[in-house]
């Protein structure tokens, strides 16, 4: 056990930081999920990441990456947040169906999709719920049928983020007649093929984060299939470990806003009781103890392990953090916490009023914490199902 | 930069651990409060025999030359199997003080034998097991004194843990018991260990509780195929997988001794303590009525809990270490681990409360 870097970890991150710090930009960039331009300047930001090889420094070089181990990616997510740069409007992509595709892929579909991937070409959003399936995705109705060496795909898709202005979704379907678990398959789709239709979905504050997607006759090539017929459950299954456990939510970002947080309390708090010093004592705690855990699991990753029920357990943490963090803000705002980023004396209330309604997300996305919980206890502690 | 132990401290772990588990199941500690032995004689000579107790003296010493890292794990064991022998302060804070010393007077080649030196360090108003040791270091101001303990009164203090001998000890610091100057890190070590032994008491709980909820039937299923009772438990488990990295790395990090190093040792105190009070608490809910007799062995672990929550300093004085490393020191990503912010401080963006 050795909690320091060496000195080539060092020079990594001295690299990263050169880089950020050029490069990141002034001012922050306008939502990618309000307006066609937003996303695009988000896309222009993944398109100046990958000239400076930082897409996804994880993957091959051969694909868009530089083939580096997991504790440098954490490095580098911890100098990339400690940058301010912006949200990674490709997160589906990269940190979701990139692994999964390294993992299930043909070489093929790697070397067709991944560099594009990682130069934000292809902004990809995930295309699995369904109005009758969402914790029990097992019941997934849309349809990819066989015909020659065509998929035909039909059916509806629900909360789909980034899907209002993505270029690609992938896509869980079932073969007609098929049950459950059983004849499903992982289709890759464009979002802009005949036959797909998009009807934006607003949040609770008007931001388009998600989206319907409708699929009439949409044809899309076997080629596009991700791992075996029938497979489908096994992939997705896959994919949730990498999104729940690991890539999707790195502890820099919670250590960013733990240290943001400490900031606004010292700002205000002659005005504010002790108690809540104490939460903003327990949100460094928390996220300390997250990224622990995290390097923890990297090292183990590193050594040829795999990702087990813990991607449950750090998804129940994460999500359960960072709401703990948004409310200890929001009590600190006290009677401003209401103001939207626009109003003229927000004063930077409004950001955490948005990140406060995103957290709120974070116990149902990614599967529900209901549904981890089930997880734990039937995987991890052995209890029976129900 | 590597969060994972040695297959040798694996290995070295597992042993121990199933050792201290296989001999120490709960009938025998009945048998123990029924006879009133304080330490079980045939447990405490494998204990020496497998080398436990002088796993941190130096190798010169006749010890393994080892740190407290490499022992955490069998202090977490000890935690989870409930042993009344007081291997861990011995092992753990103990023998690291008496190393530090000059001259530590022939006790730790006694230690690597089977004897017992307890600690009455200031941080804790009573002394454990002090009657089952030969000699007690005690403090004297600065001083750190090895008394006999022919030489000293023992005034009993019984604790809620019928395992957890506390004693109120009078004695007369004399030249000739001083043995060295300055406690050191032997607190913090205290309180490292004592999370560690929480992890352990906290998992056994909801070992505990799972095998009960497959047993009991209610409604015709049995109560562990219901979410409510899942969840509870599911809870508690992600406490304490997020308690564990945080004590692993304190007992790393404690020996650089810095302020982050002892913010590191106070948080892990505070999240195993939490961890291991909610788990003890959920396994009585699971256990229902049961959960609150003499009869279910469940309440050896809940009084040990309880008890370690509050041994080596309490949650509030180990939140003013935390807030004083927050205050004053680089927080944020690239400002997590001790050893990068004393020899490599970072040029972190976000600075401290201050």
């Amino acid at each position: 056990m050795k909690l320091e870097y060496t000195e080539a970890q060092r020079a990594f991150r001295a690299e990263v930081r050169g880089w950020m710090e050029a490069n990141v930009p002034p001012a922050p960039l306008e939502s990618f999920d309000r307006t066609r331009e937003g996303f695009e300047a988000h896309r222009a930001w993944e398109r100046k990441l990958n000239e400076g090889r930082w897409g996804m420094v994880t993957w091959p070089e051969a694909l868009g990456g530089r083939g580096l181990d997991l504790i440098r990616w954490l490095i580098f997510e911890e100098e990339y947040y400690r940058a301010g740069a912006p949200t990674r409007v490709n997160q589906n992509g990269i940190f979701l169906l990139g692994p999964t595709m390294m993992e299930f892929g043909t070489e093929e579909q790697k070397a067709r999709f991944l560099p594009r991937m990682a130069a934000g070409e292809d902004i990809w959003a995930q295309a699995w719920s369904e109005p009758g399936a969402g914790s029990d995705l097992a019941g997934v109705r849309a349809m990819a049928t066989r015909d020659g060496d065509d998929y035909v795909l039909n059916g509806q898709k629900i909360w789909s983020s980034r899907a209002v202005f993505a270029d690609w979704a992938f896509g869980l379907f079932r073969a007609p007649g098929s049950e459950r678990h059983k004849g499903m398959v992982l289709v890759l789709f464009p979002l802009t093929a005949p036959g797909v239709t998009r009807r934006p979905i607003a949040r609770m504050d008007g931001e388009l984060v998600f989206a319907e997607i409708f699929l009439d006759d949409v044809r899309v090539p076997v080629a596009n299939r991700l791992g075996d017929e029938g497979q489908g459950w096994h992939v997705c299954m896959a994919t949730a470990g990498f999104e729940r456990g690991l890539l999707l939510r790195s502890p820099a970002r919670y250590q960013v806003t733990a240290a943001k947080l400490a900031a606004l309390y010292e700002a205000r708090k002659a005005a504010l009781p002790a108690s809540i010093g104490e939460r903003v004592a327990q949100g460094w705690m928390d996220a300390e103890a997250y990224a622990l855990a995290i390097y923890a699991m990297c090292s183990r990753l590193n050594a040829g392990g795999k990702i087990g029920p813990e991607s449950s357990t750090n998804k129940i943490f994460w999500s359960e953090m960072d709401v703990q963090l948004m409310q200890t803000a929001m009590d600190i705002l006290g009677d401003r916490a209401e103001l939207m980023p626009r109003a003229p004396d927000a004063d930077g209330a409004g950001d955490w009023l948005a990140d406060y309604v995103f957290a709120l997300a974070g116990p149902i996305y990614a599967g529900s914490n209901e549904i981890q919980r089930n997880i734990i206890a039937e995987r991890m502690l052995g209890l029976p199902k129900g | 930069m590597e969060f994972a132990f040695t297959e040798e401290q694996q290995e070295l772990t597992e042993a121990a651990r199933n050792m201290l588990v296989e001999s120490c199941a709960p009938a025998g500690l009945r048998a123990m409060l029924e006879t009133g032995v304080p330490l079980d004689a045939a447990r405490w000579g494998v204990i020496t025999e497998m080398g436990l107790p002088g796993m941190l003296v130096p190798e010169d010493a006749g010890g393994l030359g080892l740190g407290v890292g490499d022992f955490i794990g069998i202090a977490e064991a000890a935690g989870y199997a409930g042993l009344p022998e007081p291997l861990v302060e011995l092992a753990g804070v103990a023998v690291p003080l008496l190393a530090g010393f000059a001259d530590d007077r022939g006790w730790l080649e006694r230690i690597v034998a089977g004897g017992i030196v307890a600690v009455g360090h200031p941080v804790n108003p009573f002394v454990a097991d002090a009657d089952v040791a030969a000699a007690l270091l005690l403090g004297d101001g600065d001083d750190i004194h090895l008394v006999e303990t022919g030489a000293v009164t023992l005034t009993r203090q019984e604790s809620f843990d019928p395992f957890r001998r506390l004693f109120r000890v009078d004695w007369t610091p004399g030249a000739a018991s001083l043995i060295g100057t300055g406690w050191g890190l032997a607190a913090e070590r205290g309180a490292v260990l004592a999370a560690a032994q929480m992890i352990g008491l906290g998992q056994r709980c909801i070992d505990m509780a799972v095998a009960y909820a497959k047993e009991r039937h209610q409604f015709g299923k049995p109560i562990g195929s219901y979410q409510a009772v899942k969840h509870l438990l599911a809870t508690v488990q992600v406490k304490i997988e997020f308690a564990r990295p945080v004590v692993h790395a304190a007992a790393v990090e404690l020996a650089l001794g810095t302020l982050p190093a002892r913010a590191r040792v106070a948080h892990a105190k505070i999240a195993a303590g939490e961890a291991a009070e909610l788990a003890a608490r959920t396994a009585v809910q699971v256990f229902g009525a049961m959960g609150m007799t003499w009869e279910v062995d469940l309440h050896f672990f809940l009084k040990r809990a309880l008890a370690l929550k509050f041994a080596w300093g309490g949650a509030a004085t180990h939140r003013a270490t935390v807030t004083s490393r927050i205050e004053s020191l680089p927080i944020g990503p690239a400002a997590t681990f001790a050893a990068e912010l004393t020899a490599h401080a970072p040029d972190v963006k976000f600075q401290g409360m201050k």
